[in-house]
């Protein structure tokens, strides 16, 4: 099914029959219905009241998961139609099983100001049939040197500040970011890269840079703005969360930092468990992403991080780019791979059925609860009362990623052709049915 | 029964021992060519080579030119200032109208590592790479590994060291696959940050030391160093570089009686070697350019052969 927008109707109700009901929140895993009244969560008790006879979905060897939540995703407009916009990065998230996401500030012009904030907001009430949230810049321009401003983007309804795609490199800049962001409630998001040490690298450095004379990116680069972040979160006593963390020294910093207790967090995307650098060496620009593709051990230490509960949060940094602006030189091309059809699968794969490194309960938490905590958002459980964001999984479904069928407008995937096992089949945003398989 | 069979050469780490040796082979054929009063054999006639370089080169394109000249190969050279390029094409579409128009070979010299891989996927035509960022210039060792067995007879059992820039090196990376898997014992030198120890798991050694390791050359590679904008911080400077790594006259007494002096060129003379020594009885640098020849001949045949 094509994903859809649409409104429902008052009065109307939903009846999803004996699925494997999972809420995190609720800490509750069993088998049972779930009734959805109008666009919320309700009680039995409550449908006696309703005239018109509720939609039946039978739920028979599927999970029930709140909607799931994907906090790291480029809508690409305004700017950039060609890649995306925010109706089909909308619908792939549908498709993906994800009912919110969280949409990053370099656009053109960038999320740096209320005005562009309110812009997006208005076209994904207009254009999207899942619900966005914007972030906004933590500096002007995304150039890391003044401020953006922060208190009035808070008050235009961003959900965090981040310069994704950028790192402030100026530490005293940051500091400052970080500061003000705790007057406004506001995470900040970071994407952790050390403009010095990476330079130029488009892949990361050690064995295959070295034989493919391919600059190389070091793990350095990024655990230095780790470790800056560590210290800034300490010092302003205030939330940081790293985005796509890709280095096993990162891990290892976050898990220490976080056992002191400090305010930080870590996020990982499917590609760096998934693949190695290795990938890079026919120089497909599909395996060319930032941070980049690394070795063996790093990804055996993303999923000791994912085990232990130093990584808490799952997202796919969703970059599409047209074929064309791929089709190039490796240097020339842009970083960044679509993720949002495919994330939820490669984790299921990967984590649940293929490495046991966790149960459904948790996949589904750090999809669900861990990011709605870390953004102070209200989403991401079944509870009734609660709006009626509902993703159906089949975690037993076997199928074949095909990029052709995607609903982005963008099919830089490295996965194409993979098969998975498990996925979402429906998703369900507001009570209304937006996608099903 | 023919030994080759690939259309393009984008660089020696696909190529067996073998697919090495027989280019080595025809290009002994081809040598022969350039010592006779009429310089050219109608191998490549009614072929269109295009030699397309992205990058500034002289002293390589000139030598494809002359080799396709000799082969009876009409040439077309494209540089990137002249090209659509810089009207924003993109390499892709260029190569695509140039193929359109039934050119057959293209050899390519491209800033970005990989370029040439990219290409010879997406063409019908041959892509010879001509050097691809610090990736492989596959011809270039190949002339190396032609001028050494010309002049020692075996490459197998013999030590090469290679000096210099090894890190933004194509030539590097090329010496060191085709002299590995011809069984050449290679050690690269030159200061840590140029020559970092990654590269041992090449399968060569790394040294810092270069006094230590000259005594037991069969032959040294220098490869040009250069102290522009990208490698400021990478050593402090010339000097420096000079009294550490140059091959000095003081120093060349050290080598071995037979062991080949060899550079790619362009040279820097009083840099990274004295100008004697570059001009010395073991210098085999020129002997490098002229053999450069027949080993391009060697490859537009074989791999213009294919493309038909």
């Amino acid at each position: 099914m094509k994903a859809e927008r649409g409104t429902i109707l008052p009065g109307s109700a939903t009846i999803i029959r004996n699925g494997r009901i999972i809420d995190p929140a609720n800490k509750r895993d069993e088998v049972g219905d779930l009734l959805i009244v109008d666009w919320k969560f309700a009680e039995g008790s409550q449908l006696s009241t309703k005239k018109s006879q509720p939609e039946e979905i039978d739920a028979t060897n599927l999970i029930v998961a709140p909607g799931l939540i994907d906090m790291h995703v480029h809508l690409r407009e305004p700017g950039f139609a060609q890649k995306e916009t925010i109706a089909s990065g909308a619908r792939a998230a549908a498709a993906g099983g994800f009912t919110t996401i969280v949409c990053m500030p370099n656009t053109s012009p960038p999320a740096d100001n209320p005005s562009t904030i309110a812009w997006i907001k208005d076209r994904a009430v207009e254009t999207a049939c899942v619900n966005v949230l914007p972030t906004g810049a933590i500096s002007r321009n995304l150039s890391g040197e003044e401020l953006a401003p922060i208190g009035l983007l808070a008050q235009a309804g961003v959900v965090a500040i981040t310069d994704d795609g950028h790192c402030v490199q100026n530490n005293a800049v940051m500091r400052r970011a970080v500061e003000y962001a705790r007057m406004v409630n506001l995470p900040v998001l970071d994407h952790c890269q050390d403009y010095n040490l990476v330079g130029n690298g488009v892949v990361h450095e050690g064995y295959w840079s070295t034989l493919l004379g391919l600059p190389g990116w070091p793990a350095a680069g990024e655990e230095a703005i780790v470790m800056r972040n560590i210290l800034l979160a300490e010092l302003c006593d205030h939330h940081i969360h790293c985005q796509h963390i890709s280095s096993a020294g990162s891990v290892r910093l976050i898990r220490e930092a976080r056992a002191r207790g400090v305010k930080i967090s870590g996020e990982v995307c499917p590609h760096h468990i998934a693949l190695t650098d290795e990938a890079v060496q026919n120089f497909d620009t599909n395996y060319k992403m930032n941070p980049p593709l690394r070795s063996q051990a790093d990804a055996d230490a993303l999923l000791a991080g994912i085990s232990d509960g130093t990584l808490s949060i799952l997202a796919s940094d969703h970059a599409p780019h047209a074929d064309f602006e791929k089709e190039v030189e490796f240097d020339a091309a842009p970083f960044g791979v679509v993720g949002l059809e495919t994330e939820l699968g490669l984790f299921l794969d990967l984590l649940v059925h293929k490495h046991g490194k966790i149960g459904m309960m948790r996949l589904i938490e750090m999809y669900t609860v861990e990011p709605a905590k870390l953004l102070k958002i209200d989403a991401g459980t079944l509870s009734v009362g609660a709006t009626a964001d509902v993703t159906l999984i089949d975690p037993q479904l076997e199928w074949t990623v095909c990029a052709g069928e995607f609903q982005s407008a963008s099919h830089n995937t490295p996965f194409d052709g993979w098969k998975l096992k498990g996925r979402a089949v429906r998703t369900i945003v507001g009570g209304k049915t937006v996608w099903k398989l | 029964m023919t030994r080759w069979n690939r259309k393009d050469l984008v660089g020696l780490r696909e190529l067996s021992a073998d697919e090495i040796n027989f280019i080595l082979h025809t290009a002994d054929a081809f040598k022969q060519v350039g010592t006779r009063e009429i310089k050219k054999v109608p191998a490549l006639r009614g072929k269109t080579l295009v030699n397309f370089f992205i990058e500034p080169s002289t002293r390589t394109r000139t030598s494809f030119e002359l080799a396709a000249f000799r082969l009876s190969a009409d040439v077309i050279n494209i540089s990137a200032g002249s090209s659509s390029l810089t009207k924003g094409e993109t390499l892709k579409d260029t190569a695509r109208n140039l193929e359109a128009l039934h050119a057959d070979i293209f050899v390519l010299r491209h800033s970005s590592a990989g370029a040439p891989h990219f290409l010879a996927e997406r063409l019908k035509a041959s892509v010879i790479n001509a050097g691809d960022g610090a990736h492989e210039h596959p011809t270039q060792a190949l002339l190396d590994l032609y001028t050494i067995r010309d002049k020692r007879d075996t490459i197998s059992g013999l030590h090469v060291v290679i000096i210099g820039d090894v890190l933004f090196s194509r030539v590097a990376r090329s010496n060191i696959f085709g002299l590995t898997k011809l069984g050449a014992f290679v050690t690269l030198v030159g200061p840590s940050t140029l020559v970092p120890r990654e590269f041992e798991k090449l399968g060569v050694r790394v040294s810092h030391r270069l006094d230590d390791i000259l005594p037991e050359a069969d032959v040294v590679n220098l490869l040009r160093i250069q102290h522009e904008r990208q490698r400021k911080e990478y050593f402090p400077g010339i000097g420096e570089y000079t009294r550490l790594f140059g091959l000095t006259k003081e120093r060349a007494k050290r080598l071995k009686p037979d062991c080949l002096i060899m550079h790619p060129g362009p040279i820097n003379r009083g840099v990274e070697i004295d100008s004697e020594v570059a001009d010395g009885l073991q210098s085999v640098i020129l002997d490098q350019v002229t053999n450069g020849l027949a080993v391009r001949m060697a490859v537009l045949y074989l791999c213009g052969g294919i493309a038909t």
